[in-house]
């Protein structure tokens, strides 16, 4: 049997998105609940421990979670605009599940003679990709924010862009420095060439400038002025219920994930052990769950900043930075002769 | 292949529809964002022809995407500036109508 | 393959863009806008320019336009109305675009265009790689460009910022 090789291709991307959007979403689901028990033990509570529970952790809870979001009633404010009211949610997770295209998630394996990479593409702007797609995440908030024809939503959205343009510089500056260290836009290269030694002994800055500016990005507290619920109510999301919400929801618990897989994925070397030990999977696992659980951390135990401090600590704290590290990065390199 | 044609033939409607929208509309608004499309349009041709067409000199060869690059970053300082203006019109005269700025006029 | 990707992002292109002018509400154009640029990039991409690509995406649909959406939001100019003090605009503007759009297609149509290839080629820009070639000649043969450039992003943003801040009456 004989298969054009351009349909081998489309079929093999199209196994590994549909694999990876399933990944994801189970993520999610249980991102949730996991999410709960941290906060329950930060807020010395006990957590969800009801649904159909083993032992103290209610195993069922997202999937009840999920029942009872789509049997709610699915509210439309009077005189939203129809067509950006429905595609908002759909462009917030899209942008958060497309950004997995290029991330290498364990090293290349051949079996049967037939070798499996174990990312969708391989492309040699992956870092630039990663930026623009971030890029477009805004949009959702934005449109979201503006179509529910409601003041708190219009300026929770008004708050985005500003919070989201600002920070982007920032975050793509902190990426800078792993771009000159490895000398590659590639992700697959760039983890390939952090076998031995992590970016982060040479990029600490970088990482935390990043970890910041993404933190930002994505809406978690301390950086949630967009939904500031003692303030905006829920801000972008305030007319939203049922399904769309959900949909908002699923975006910023996917983006939790993707911003640590991009952390470690450019700064702890993705798939590779320490030292080298046994790359696989399971040490990215690890590294994102470490991401995650410091965003929950972070989520919970700082105060929400003040709009001003934001703009503030974003032009005048982290760009410099950010700057400093590209400019001491070059410097050392040329004194290393690399 | 796709013939060359079939690029600039796409800028060229492009670059129309653009300068319609920024003739006939009266929001300024309306009128930087079909400048926007028309710029959009000379970058098709300019990648277009670097795919296609070999430019005088040798080191010239890439100019064609580096152009498209300065070309972006143009639009952006333009977008920039001319949104400004419009704030600042905007702020004097409650007002994004640019006809309605006429004070200049005889 | 090529062509089909052709005809479905430049239609998509050209659909989108006639609504950037035709609809009335400004969100509603400049989402238009987006649709354009995103389906432009992809023709980048079928270029085999990524880099420009990325930059297209990244600077149009991300800043600038987001800076658009970010005025409309502000000034909430309301939706575009018909025909204003000027009755003749909308048609004269059409008169002008079909004029420029008749005469470029018969140059195009008459147009022989070479097709010699420089030393940039594709096969080669995707061994050294696209942003390695960019880049080295950004910092070399076109380095005066690129600083002026810098310096008027300079001048630009200075200039905004004094035109958009509040006038703080003494």
């Amino acid at each position: 049997m004989s298969l054009d090789p351009l349909v081998i291709t489309i079929i093999e991307a199209l196994v590994k998105s549909i694999v990876v959007i399933v990944g994801l979403l189970t993520a999610f689901a249980y991102l949730t609940l996991v999410e709960r028990y941290v906060v329950a033990k930060i807020q010395s509570r006990i957590g969800p421990n009801r649904v159909g529970a083993i032992g103290p952790i209610a195993v069922l809870q997202p999937i009840a979670d999920a029942l009872k979001m789509i049997f709610k009633e699915d509210i439309w404010p009077a005189q939203a605009d129809q067509v950006a009211y429905t595609i908002a949610p759909g462009i917030a997770v899209g942008t958060a599940l497309v950004a997995w295209a290029v991330i290498p998630l364990n090293p290349s394996l051949t079996i049967a003679g037939y070798k499996i990479d174990f990312y969708i593409a391989d492309v040699n702007v992956a870092l630039l990709y990663l930026l623009a797609i971030g890029s477009l995440g805004v949009y959702g908030i934005v449109l979201g924010g503006w179509s529910s024809n409601n003041k708190y939503s219009l300026l929770g959205a008004l708050r985005s862009t500003a919070q989201m343009v600002s920070y982007e510089i920032s975050l793509g500056l902190g990426l800078v420095g792993v771009l000159m260290i490895s000398g590659s836009l590639s992700l697959v290269d760039i983890v390939q060439k952090q076998a031995t030694v992590w970016n982060v002994v040479w990029q600490p800055l970088g990482l935390i400038v990043y970890f910041i500016a993404a933190t930002a990005e994505i809406n978690r507290l301390p950086f949630d002025l967009p939904e500031a619920e003692t303030e905006l109510v829920a801000g972008f999301a305030t007319e939203y219920s049922s399904l769309k919400w959900a949909l908002f929801y699923m975006a910023e618990y996917i983006n939790m994930i993707t911003i640590s897989v991009i952390a470690s994925t450019l700064f702890l070397g993705g798939y590779q052990g320490p030292f080298g030990i046994l790359p696989g999977f399971h040490w990215l696992f690890l590294k994102i769950a470490f991401f995650i659980f410091v965003l929950m951390w972070i989520r919970y135990t700082f105060p929400r900043f003040r709009y001003d401090q934001l703009m503030r600590f974003g032009w005048k704290v982290l760009l410099p930075l950010a700057l400093a590290n590209i400019f001491v990065t070059a410097i050392v390199m040329v004194v290393l002769g690399r | 292949m796709i013939p060359l044609n079939f690029y600039l033939i796409l800028a060229a409607a492009l670059f129309c529809i653009g300068l319609f929208g920024a003739l006939a509309r009266r929001n300024a608004i309306g009128i930087l964002i079909g400048i926007e499309l028309m710029l959009n349009a000379v970058n098709i041709n300019l990648v277009a022809f670097w795919r296609y067409i070999k430019p005088a000199g040798a080191t010239m060869d890439l100019a064609g995407q580096i152009f498209a690059l300065f070309v972006i970053t143009l639009a952006a300082a333009e977008a920039a500036i001319g949104l400004a203006l419009v704030i600042a019109i905007y702020r004097s005269r409650d007002t994004v109508n640019v006809e309605d700025v006429n004070l200049m006029k005889w | 393959m090529d062509l089909i990707v052709f005809y479905l992002f430049a239609t998509l292109a050209v659909i989108a863009a006639l609504g950037v002018v035709a609809l009335r509400n400004p969100v509603h154009a400049a989402l238009c806008l987006a649709v354009v640029f995103i389906s432009l990039a992809a023709l980048y991409v079928l270029l085999s320019a990524p880099f420009v690509a990325a930059a297209q995406v990244m600077i149009y649909a991300g800043a600038i336009l987001i800076l658009f959406v970010f005025v409309i939001m502000l000034l909430s100019p309301g939706v575009d109305q018909g025909a204003g003090a000027l009755k003749w605009q909308r048609p004269l503007a059409a008169v002008f675009g079909l004029a420029l759009a008749v005469e470029l297609i018969l140059v195009l149509a008459s147009a022989v265009l070479p097709a010699a290839r420089g030393q940039y080629t594709p096969e080669r820009l995707a061994q050294i790689g696209d942003v390695q070639a960019i880049g080295a000649l950004l910092f070399t043969d076109f380095l005066l460009p690129f600083e002026i450039t810098s310096l008027l992003l300079l001048v630009a943003m200075v200039g905004v910022i004094v035109l958009a801040k509040k006038r703080v009456r003494s």
